[in-house]
């Protein structure tokens, strides 16, 4: 293929160019020879394609995620908001904390392991790029049925490739899900979460500002690596046959990532950049239009300096490549030297691949030829705005019509074989065969992770000021009532945050959704997106960032909506954090909120088949004065004990709080069949000494939070009325179901 | 261009759990021909021109000192075409 | 007292040791990969982590690291040397002791909580436990298994130069569920779990690590 150019794509307007196969839409090609004034050059070409993708350019969701920024709540602690690569909060002590998750769902179906590996490597570069030191990630994971082939086809790819490269990055895995369900075969969901920390002054944005400023690209050597990964795979869903689009999937290394995390941190610590953003979908064409819309609107680049590790590459595939570990800085004349020294002390390549313009051109040439002039922001930020047509979809009113009818145990016997059923069924079964593949130590900071309900990293060593991190999804209720099951999604996360007793401080998403082409699915998610904005505005939480994953579906079959709502917490002092169990007899047991009768969407009537009903409605006033409670009972030193009740109801919670630590418990409890399996939200298990009783009823009182007892802690069994099961047998049950399933 | 090969495998009494992985997929994907499979690994070096007996021997010495591990590994040295 | 703590690009838990050295009342140097000087320290540790990325194999280009070069002379006179999980692997490619370290016989990574008995208190690394201790350190790696020829074998346990045992169900395959041995003189030792992440039981399982830190601080004081 020879070289087109500028003077070439203008001196033959007609010729014929493959925008179809790109991705791009008749009127998006149209749009983009009206912006240049002339028809644009194959490389151009690729980079609108690949910026102007869905996964990139954010078209079918942009309308709907205004809200975020329409309704966020004015507070003092955003430090950076929604736009940039990531969040960053004010947690305290002249800390900032950045976080943010992001999906890497199709790239993990074709190769799990390297998707996941990639996936992780991605979100932390996000992080580093604010100018933090990261400090922990986290792994939510949606797979089809546990006993399905392609889920053992996956699911160990997976897991091993999200500890393959967190791990040797040397990070520590503070938490995660695990969640099987049919609506995820064929479309697993590997959404990954990272956490890092700075002091305000080193926040660093993505601009390239001041002419004259180097433009420097240093990381790994540009590769072959999913060409076209975002346009081509993020933006269309799979074909039913199965995984054929093998070459765009990237590769990567976590050794050269946490060189350049190192060699990055040094940089920034000498206050060395200007901007810096990292590469990930779409590289280079990202990160040179990102950075120049940021800053003094112009760049100019010369494609032919990129390092490559395959020489055969064109200028339209190096413009496209998402070769991993790669990041691109914007550098002062006056403090290259330094920026090549620490890069040379690493073993780091860098170049000098261009330099900042003012104007409203990004210009890259190859071999002095002119093959991209484009105004950047019409690539990174101008791209096009769709509204497309949503409609409640007919099953909505269909499901709520649904009466559930599942077995509800009253006896001994039915109680005690029900307990040992849910609690070994995949999603609520022990998971350690996938956590004991995480490294939950690196960096010696991590207070609390998995089976916990939230992750919490000390950030001081001195005062042990520290930040919880929890992410929660609800795919039952959001299928039933998307605006509430965001809601709801976002007032579990916010709980789990809360039972340490940390305080929730902001809110970053990662929704999952099927085809934004189908107004069904496009109604789910905008009522998931007002759902969580409003409860962000009532829960006084701002949206800080997230990600959007479309097209999660094979042929017409769309995933149930998913929103994956994290919250981020702080506490002064992890050491008076509230443990989620307990391991001493003689404490008290007491169940805090009410309890319905809420089976539609549980993990019970999943078991039976029955995905219908009405899913709760939240309310948010009530948890917030629950969350208020929860961090009251640790300041207030009333709580020996708090673990909250999400899937698997009553029944989950109690199993997970006797086996933590090997304490058994004796609960006696009215209704019993139905207290142990509905899921009605807002409510928490907590343990406390009997001589706390007065303060835990006062403070249950001014919050006006239902407060039930139902127990004791002792003994060898979990004990519920009449129904006894060992410590022995639960733990069996329990743990036994992912080794027989996964080896 | 002429390469030399240096093969690396595990002695025989260490164990190979790859290997064993490996030899337990094989039937559950059809293939029944394998009593054993043992894993290694194959270095590929570059020289300018046909390989010279000096080369080979010093071959044989990054074999011994950085390819291989002598304490768990066996290593054989050739030239491909 | 100065230990001396190595990063190599790659390592990960060198923080870790510093904070461990400097919890026990030691004082930390950092020392650089590339920097054949030792800055006077009385003890070397070499921390865990994935330094090179693994390539080739564990610790396998570390071990020719310039600062490699005047740790070995020390050690062979004498000066304390700890090799933990990634430190281990680079000592058995050094050759400093016997044996070296393979993959997982379940092929995973594996972190966990895991029980040892320490067997030798005679090392300067392991004085402050008492013969038969059991502690419960952090468990986390890959490449743990260690292997050794028959005669080896019998000569480390004929010799009582295995320092520290699993207990209970053999965690990745090493044989006699050795996790550390020490070379002749008791001066090196290689240990595969990580007891600078249990120095409180706040981030760790225990502080039972805290006792490798202190044995050695004793060491130099005699």
């Amino acid at each position: 293929m020879s070289l087109d150019t500028v003077a070439i794509a203008q001196a033959n307007p007609d010729a014929s160019q493959p925008f179809a196969e790109l991705g791009l839409k008749p009127d998006e090609y149209a749009r983009i020879k009206e912006i240049l004034g002339r028809r644009p050059t194959s490389s151009e070409l690729a980079m609108y394609s690949v910026m102007w993708s869905e996964h990139c350019s954010y078209k079918s969701s942009k309308v709907h995620l205004k809200q975020f920024g329409d309704k966020a709540v004015k507070t003092d602690a955003l430090l950076v908001g929604i736009g940039e690569n990531a969040g960053v909060v004010d947690v305290g002590q002249g800390y900032a904390v950045t976080f943010k998750i992001e999906s890497h769902n199709h790239p993990s179906f074709i190769e799990p392991y390297q998707g996941a590996a990639t996936g992780v490597g991605g979100i932390v570069r996000d992080i580093l790029t604010m100018g933090a030191r990261p400090i922990a990630v986290m792994d939510p994971l949606r797979f089809g049925p546990a006993d399905a082939a392609d889920t053992r086809r996956v699911l160990p790819g997976i897991v091993a490739g999200v500890g393959g490269y967190g791990n040797c990055l040397g990070l520590p895995n503070i938490g995660g899900e695990v969640v099987f369900d049919e609506t995820y075969l064929g479309n697993p969901l590997v959404n990954a979460l990272c956490v890092g920390v700075m002091k305000h002054s080193d926040i660093k944005l993505a601009k390239a500002a001041g002419a004259g400023n180097l433009v420097v690209l240093y990381g790994a050597k540009t590769g072959g690596d999913g060409i076209g990964g975002v346009s081509v795979l993020a933006s269309e869903t799979f074909e039913s046959k199965g995984p054929a689009k093998r070459p765009a999937v990237q590769v990567g290394d976590p050794f050269v990532e946490k060189v350049l995390i190192e060699c990055s941190l040094e940089i920034f610590a000498e206050d060395l950049v200007v901007g810096i953003q990292d590469l990930g979908g779409a590289g280079l064409s990202c990160a040179t239009s990102e950075l120049a819309s940021g800053g003094s609107g112009g760049m100019k680049v010369q494609l032919d300096k990129v390092p490559l590790r395959d020489p055969s590459l064109s200028p339209e595939e190096i413009l496209m490549s998402e070769s991993q570990e790669r990041m691109c800085a914007i550098v002062e004349p006056s403090k290259i030297v330094r920026f090549l020294e620490i890069c040379e002390k690493w073993d780091v390549t860098v170049t000098v691949i261009g330099e900042v313009t003012d104007g409203n051109h990004l210009e890259i040439t190859w071999n002095g030829e002119l093959i991209v002039d484009v105004p950047p922001r019409t690539v990174a930020h101008d791209g096009p705005v769709y509204n497309r047509p949503l409609a409640q979809p007919a099953y909505i009113d269909a499901v709520a019509k649904e009466v559930i009818n599942v077995p509800i145990p009253t006896t001994a016997d039915e109680i005690k074989a029900t307990v040992l059923k849910l609690i070994a069924t995949p999603n609520l079964a022990d998971k350690s065969w996938v956590t004991d593949q995480y490294d939950r130590y690196v960096q010696g900071n991590s207070i609390q992770s998995q089976p916990d309900d939230s992750g919490m990293v000390r950030i001081d060593e001195k005062t042990h000021l520290g930040v919880a991190v929890a992410t929660d999804a609800n795919a039952n209720w959001s299928y039933l009532n998307p605006y509430e099951g965001a809601k709801l999604a976002l007032a579990e996360a916010a709980r789990n945050i809360a039972t340490a007793g940390a305080k929730p401080l902001a809110v970053t998403n990662c929704l999952n959704f099927g085809s934004p082409e189908d107004p069904g699915v496009m109604w789910q998610f905008a009522e998931s997106v007002r759902g969580l904005a409003d409860g962000c505005l009532e829960m006084g939480l701002p949206v800080t960032g997230g990600n959007v994953s479309f097209y999660n579906q094979t042929g017409a079959v769309a995933i149930l909506p998913t929103p994956v709502i994290g919250v981020l917490g702080v506490i002064d002092d992890v050491r008076t954090r509230t443990p989620m169990s307990f391991d001493r007899a003689g404490l008290d047991l007491y169940l805090l909120g009410e309890t319905e009768s809420h089976l539609a969407g549980s993990e019970w009537a999943y078991m039976h088949n029955q995905r219908g009903g009405v899913a709760p409605i939240a309310d948010l006033q009530r948890e917030m004065r629950l969350l208020d409670l929860l961090v009251a009972g640790r300041t207030k030193k009333i709580f020996s004990a708090a673990h909250d009740l999400s899937q698997g109801g009553l029944a989950a919670t109690l199993t997970e709080m006797v086996l933590r630590y090997n304490m058994g418990a004796t609960i006696q409890l009215d209704n019993v069949g139905l207290t142990l399996l509905s899921e009605t939200p807002g409510r928490v298990v907590v343990a406390i000494d009997s001589s706390q009783t007065a303060a835990l009823t006062s403070e249950a009182s001014s919050q006006k939070i239902a407060l039930t007892k139902i127990g004791t802690t002792g003994g060898d069994s979990l004990v519920i009325n009449d129904a006894k099961i060992s410590l022995v047998e639960l733990r069996k049950a329990h743990t036994e179901t992912f080794p027989k399933l996964f080896g | 261009m002429a390469k030399i090969v240096v093969d690396v495998m595990l002695k025989p009494e260490i164990l190979d759990p790859q290997g064993k992985a490996v030899a337990a997929a094989l039937p559950r994907l059809g293939f029944t021909f394998a009593t054993d499979v043992r894993q290694g690994k194959r270095f590929e070096i570059e020289v300018d021109g046909e390989p010279t007996p000096a080369q080979l021997a010093d071959v044989e010495k990054a074999a011994e000192k950085l390819l291989s591990n002598p304490v768990i590994e066996n290593f054989t040295v050739r030239v491909e075409k | 007292m100065k230990i001396g703590v190595v990063t190599f690009p790659g390592t990960l838990d060198d923080r870790d040791a510093a904070r461990a050295v400097n919890h026990a009342g030691g004082e930390a140097v950092a020392l650089w990969h590339n920097d054949a000087d030792l800055y006077g320290v009385d003890a070397v540790i070499l921390p865990g982590g994935f330094s090179y990325g693994d390539y080739l194999r564990c610790g396998a280009i570390s071990r020719f690291s310039p600062v490699m070069e005047p740790i070995i002379k020390a050690a062979q006179g004498g000066m304390p040397l700890l090799g933990i999980c990634n430190g281990f692997q680079v000592l058995a490619e050094a050759h400093l002791i016997p044996g070296a370290l393979t993959r997982n016989h379940e092929l995973h990574f594996l972190c966990r909580d895991q029980k040892l008995t320490i067997e030798n208190t005679d090392t300067a690394w392991t004085s402050s436990f008492t013969q038969g201790q059991e502690i419960l350190i952090p468990l986390k790696n890959g490449e743990g298994a260690y292997m050794c020829d028959d005669e080896t074998l019998a000569m480390l346990e004929g010799e009582g130069r295995i320092i520290a045992r699993y207990v209970g169900e053999n965690p990745n395959g090493s044989r006699n569920l050795i996790a550390g041995i020490t070379n002749e003189r008791g001066n090196i030792v290689g240990l595969m779990p990580h007891p600078e992440h249990a120095i409180d039981s706040l981030t760790g399982p225990s502080a039972d690590g805290l006792g490798f830190f202190t044995s050695v601080l004793k060491a130099m004081v005699k």
